[in-house]
């Protein structure tokens, strides 16, 4: 289907997850043309060829830190007319979605956010997004020439196919045709020792039923070597920071285990965590959503029976 | 200055409502109502409404007759007045044709100074309206804020996202939009419910807002839904009951199966 935009953000000198899936996902669809926008290490541009790419734009451009996502949008509309681009894959995410919108704005193109699997069928591309809390799951075709789609994690299994990519150094000015919000002060994302939330195969999240003390959450996150998450109960409470939220305006997670403890099951909860392999739930209300989609679902207060469990891990 | 604040009508997450022969979804379930994350934007426009000399809320939504219900609820928790544009021919309309609506109605109603929105609408998710509406109508876009203030014709956000926390500034007028973390919408008390029963709802239509109908509905729409599926629900698996500890080996053998 022609040349397919994957958007790289250069956070380090590997590939993030994210963007090795849209990598995948891209060179299933087409000749992939992968844009690093803010510029990136050799050692990046090398990580991105294990994904085969056919070209690598580094694409370097003052006004990226200061401008929230119009600069990266247009920077990527000017990427993809110079490479006729018919197809621009971004990550979901608050930015993510919002990069998409505005790119498929200028190009004309249609709109797919947070979507789950994108195909092409007899010429056309056609497109999933799971809706509603997760309840239903819409198939939608682009009938416009350009397609920009934000995918979200966990979408594909990213797979090595190494290439030997055109890598190409270019240079974007973006000059603002309106005024613009102007970035006054940025605290990049807090890192942790323990695996990302969305890449992780264990994720333990702790609910307001902990009741502030997610101590034993975290000890069994790592005695299973997973990533800690939240209810949004919990978040809102001042128990865990908000990027560890899991649910509709959380993570969506996708690991082999979910551990759920004291977390009642809202729909907005399960919404980001349905398709979790396996799920473990400990609460103490027989009568929680959660014991009705848990595979094992524990009646019990969680603070007796978590510390015990992790003695037992070792 | 008017405050416009999108608001959308939707079915509740609980709701059984289905989805139409054109793969719309059924918007008038049960209860169907104003989207609990646009509530979050109600409640930081009437919040800046109390910071801003001569401001006021005016409330927009776009969707069916039914949609006034969203509006009402607006009206009571405290916005000034209300707008619903309404209009066969939206049916159907992708991101973009409601868009154009929205676009069209911010130029038609006088003295707005700021457009705030949701993250996100709670039944198609899509989270893109707030930058479609700042690029049309060439303002600053402050997005999915998670804290905003209004000085001196100045509007900030902080903003927490895949990239870290960043603060965000602009000169009105500008898009703001709010995200579930920026503070707890209020309840209307039964005075302010009573209040709202003297508050109208104005409804217009594509043809006052100078939109023609080949630029929205199902007809303009850039993507077409084909197919809609139920997710099949999780089954229950084994339930036990502890005892002072009793489920531990339980529990013990489980995490050893599911992480192999
Ligand atoms: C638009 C919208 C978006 C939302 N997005 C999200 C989202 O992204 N993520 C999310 O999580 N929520 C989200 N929510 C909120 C959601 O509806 C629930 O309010 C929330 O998930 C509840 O969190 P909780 O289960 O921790 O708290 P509660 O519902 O209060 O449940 C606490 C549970 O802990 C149990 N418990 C108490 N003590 C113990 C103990 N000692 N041992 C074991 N169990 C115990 C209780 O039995 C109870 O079931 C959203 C809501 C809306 C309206
Ligand atoms: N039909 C609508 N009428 C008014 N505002 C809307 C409508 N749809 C979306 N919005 C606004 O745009 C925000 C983002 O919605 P969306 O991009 O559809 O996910 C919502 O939170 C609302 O503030």
């Amino acid at each position: 289907m022609g040349n397919v935009i994957v958007l790289v953000n250069a956070t380090s000198d590997v590939v993030d997850a994210a963007s090795a899936e849209l990598l995948t996902t891209g060179a299933g669809l087409g000749s992939v043309v992968a844009v690093v926008p803010g510029g990136g290490s050799d050692a990046l541009v090398a990580d991105i060829a294990q994904y085969g790419a056919a070209e690598v734009h580094v694409v370097s451009c003052p006004q990226l830190s200061d401008s929230l996502v119009v600069a990266k949008a247009a920077l990527l509309v000017e990427r993809a007319a110079e490479t006729h681009a018919s197809i621009v894959l971004v990550a979901s995410g608050l930015e993510g979605n919002e990069v998409a919108a505005l790119v498929a704005a200028k190009l004309g193109a249609g709109l797919v956010t947070d979507a789950v699997a994108v195909r092409a069928d007899d010429g056309e591309l056609v497109v999933d997004k799971v809706v509603w809390a997760g309840k239903y799951t819409v198939t939608a075709k682009v009938v416009a020439p350009v397609a920009v789609l934000s995918m979200k994690a966990n979408s594909c299994v990213a797979v090595v196919a190494p290439s030997q990519p055109e890598v190409r150094q270019a240079h974007f000015d973006f000059a603002a045709p309106a005024p613009t919000a102007r970035v006054t002060s940025i605290e990049p994302a807090a890192t942790s020792s323990r695996p990302k939330l969305v890449e992780a195969n264990v994720v333990v999240s702790g609910g307001r039923g902990t009741d502030g003390d997610f101590a034993p959450v975290e000890a069994l996150a790592d005695a299973l070597g997973g990533a800690v998450g939240a209810s949004r109960a919990a978040v809102d409470a001042g128990f865990a920071p908000q990027p560890l939220q899991v649910g509709q305006t959380g993570k969506t997670v996708s690991p082999d285990l979910y551990v759920a403890l004291g977390i009642s099951g809202a729909i907005q909860h399960i919404a980001g965590m349905r398709t979790a392999r396996q799920i473990l739930a400990i609460n103490s209300d027989p009568e929680a959503p959660i014991h009705r989609l848990a595979d094992l679902s524990v009646v019990g207060d969680l603070k007796v029976i978590v510390p015990a469990v992790v003695a037992r891990l070792g | 200055m008017k405050i416009l604040t999108c608001v959308k009508y939707v079915p509740d997450a609980g709701d059984e409502v289905g989805f139409e022969s054109d793969f719309t979804l059924g918007r008038t379930g049960p209860s169907s109502k104003l989207s609990e994350l646009d509530e979050y934007a109600v409640e930081q426009a009437l919040r800046l409404r109390a910071t801003i000399d001569g401001a006021t809320v005016t409330v927009l939504s776009v969707g069916p007759a039914e949609a006034e219900v969203a509006l009402r609820k607006a009206l009571q928790m405290g916005a000034d007045e209300a707008v619903l544009v309404s209009d066969e021919a939206i049916a159907g309309s992708d991101v973009f044709g409601t868009a154009a609506v929205l676009i069209a109605a911010a130029g038609y109603l006088d003295e707005v100074g700021l457009v705030m929105c949701g993250m996100s609408s709670t039944d198609a998710g899509i989270g893109a309206l707030p930058a479609l509406l700042a690029e049309a109508l060439g303002w600053p876009l402050l997005s999915n804020a998670a804290e905003v203030s209004v000085e001196a014709g100045q509007a900030r956000i902080v903003r927490s996202d895949e990239f870290g926390t960043r603060v965000v500034e602009a000169a009105l007028p500008a898009v703001v939009s709010v995200t579930d973390q920026s503070g707890e919408p209020r309840y209307p008390s039964f005075k302010d419910v009573l209040a709202a029963k003297k508050k109208s709802v104005t409804t217009i239509g594509l043809a006052e807002l100078g939109v023609e109908a080949a630029l929205v509905g199902a007809g303009a729409a850039r993507v077409q839904v084909t197919a809609v599926v139920r997710n099949p629900e999780r089954a229950a698996g084994r339930v036990i009951v502890d005892v002072d500890g009793s489920s531990v080996d339980d529990i013990v053998e489980f995490l050893a199966a599911a992480t192999k």
